[in-house]
């Protein structure tokens, strides 16, 4: 008799409640939410015991992967209107004379990260297959014969004087490639490094060392 | 899907002819199924934790070229605690400089607590009680002190430190990236006042040889 009574009852749940969190959560989240265009490496970053965030604007970043590749981005600064990463860009390919056409520039600056000889750039740009995209992920040169990524470093100070250096460093990359590009960076009279890092607590205690 | 939507159709239909008994209900389910959707996607899509970075400062080039020299002089001898970083995560240390034989003899540690971290801390003693008692009286206070001016303050003691240990940090070819922020780390945690990062010289790369080929003759005995 009283599931009789149960399925003659409506079924309905009151949901107002839940859609008021719901509404709730969602209006943070998307406040709290910053979009990022995707990283060219996974970099996986130490920890120290830094609290400093890192600075999202104006940044020259150099990541390092894990197997050494040397990745490059600058970011447009605070001011879109500047077309920093067009001018870089220009600069760089002037120099090393690989030429670029306008949509390219223009399509170059809507991307991020990217980490491959100057050559194989354009096609880079001009390709929408994240395959091939990550084919030619294959790092900026830095030996001294052939330094580009000292060439964007100089025109990214160039266009944008007030970038930060920040490092990128995956925590199994040799040494000697990171203390390669902080030379290269010191070239260019760079001498204050963000590290970029994961936070990690440690606490110490002087009875230790007693 | 569709089904489903119907089937819900149909429903209100009937309901019509009760709207008037029970209260307006409106049918939500739809705008839950939108709002869980759009709830999971930006909740995947956030970075809580946002990135931090430990801030190095080197010294200029040209500079390092020509007071190099007087530079590493001027160190007091006793002050000088070298540290060598080498493969898998090892650690040596030697205090003093190797200007001329005899040569400090390498001690061999590693990242643990016990390790590097309490050699230093036990080095730098004095300098991190006061900052630690610092910290301690800027939580304790019932005005709060701003943190520009407790890092000044700490800037200050680092400065007029002259006692703690001045740590020079060298690295052979193999080491990992992780081992230098460790080691940068270390130096923050144990509030070392004066470090810097150093080529690692000829005579210390001979040390280490010796060093590693002493070891392990002792250990195969």
């Amino acid at each position: 008799m009283a599931k009789v009574k149960m399925a003659a009852r409506s079924p309905r749940i009151d949901m107002t409640p839940m859609v008021d969190t719901f509404t709730l959560l969602l209006t943070f989240f998307m406040m709290t939410t910053t979009f990022r265009p995707q990283e060219a490496v996974q970099v996986d970053t130490p920890s120290s015991i830094s609290e400093k965030t890192a600075p999202e604007k104006n940044v020259i970043t150099v990541y390092i992967s894990k197997d050494n590749k040397v990745f490059f981005n600058i970011d447009e600064g605070t001011d879109t209107s500047l077309h920093i990463r067009a001018k870089v860009l220009q600069g760089v390919s002037e120099q090393l004379r690989v030429p670029f056409t306008k949509e390219q520039i223009s399509k170059f600056e809507r991307l991020a990260s990217f980490g491959m000889p100057i050559k194989d750039l354009p096609k880079w740009i001009d390709t929408d297959d994240q395959n091939v995209r990550d084919q030619l992920q294959t790092g900026i040169p830095i030996d001294s014969t052939d330094n580009q990524l000292a060439m964007w470093i100089l025109f990214a100070r160039k266009a944008n004087p007030n970038a930060e250096a920040s490092i990128k460093g995956d925590a199994a990359a040799d040494f000697k490639v990171v203390k390669r590009v902080l030379d290269i960076l010191q070239d260019y009279k760079i001498n204050r490094f963000n590290l970029t890092t994961n936070m990690e607590k440690v606490e110490v205690k002087l009875d230790d060392i007693k | 899907m569709a089904e489903i939507i119907q089937e819900e159709g149909g429903g209100k239909k009937k309901g019509k002819r009760r709207a008037k008994k029970h209260s307006t209900h409106i049918d939500m389910t739809p705008m839950v199924d939108l709002m869980t959707l759009l709830l999971t996607f930006f909740m995947l899509t956030t970075a809580f934790s946002k990135p931090k970075t430990m801030e190095i400062v080197l010294p200029e080039k040209d500079q390092k070229e020509t007071k190099k020299e007087d530079k590493e002089n001027q160190i007091p001898k006793w002050r000088a605690v070298n540290i060598i970083l080498d493969e898998n995560d090892k650690i040596y240390y030697y205090t003093g400089l190797i200007d001329k034989p005899p040569y400090p003899e390498l001690i061999e540690t590693d990242f643990s607590k016990d390790g590097i971290r309490k050699y230093l801390l036990k080095r730098n003693l004095t300098l991190y009680k006061k900052i630690d008692s610092l910290n301690v009286a800027a939580l304790k206070s019932r005005k709060p002190i701003p943190p520009d001016t407790l890092a000044k303050q700490i800037r200050e003691l680092k400065k007029a430190d002259k006692v703690g240990p001045i740590v020079l940090i060298k690295a052979t070819d193999k080491v990992k990236y992780r081992n230098m922020v460790d080691i940068i780390d270390e130096m923050a945690i144990c509030n070392i006042a004066r470090y810097a990062i150093v080529d690692i010289n000829p005579q210390e790369l001979k040390m280490l040889e010796e060093y590693k080929k002493k070891n392990s003759v002792t250990a195969n005995k």
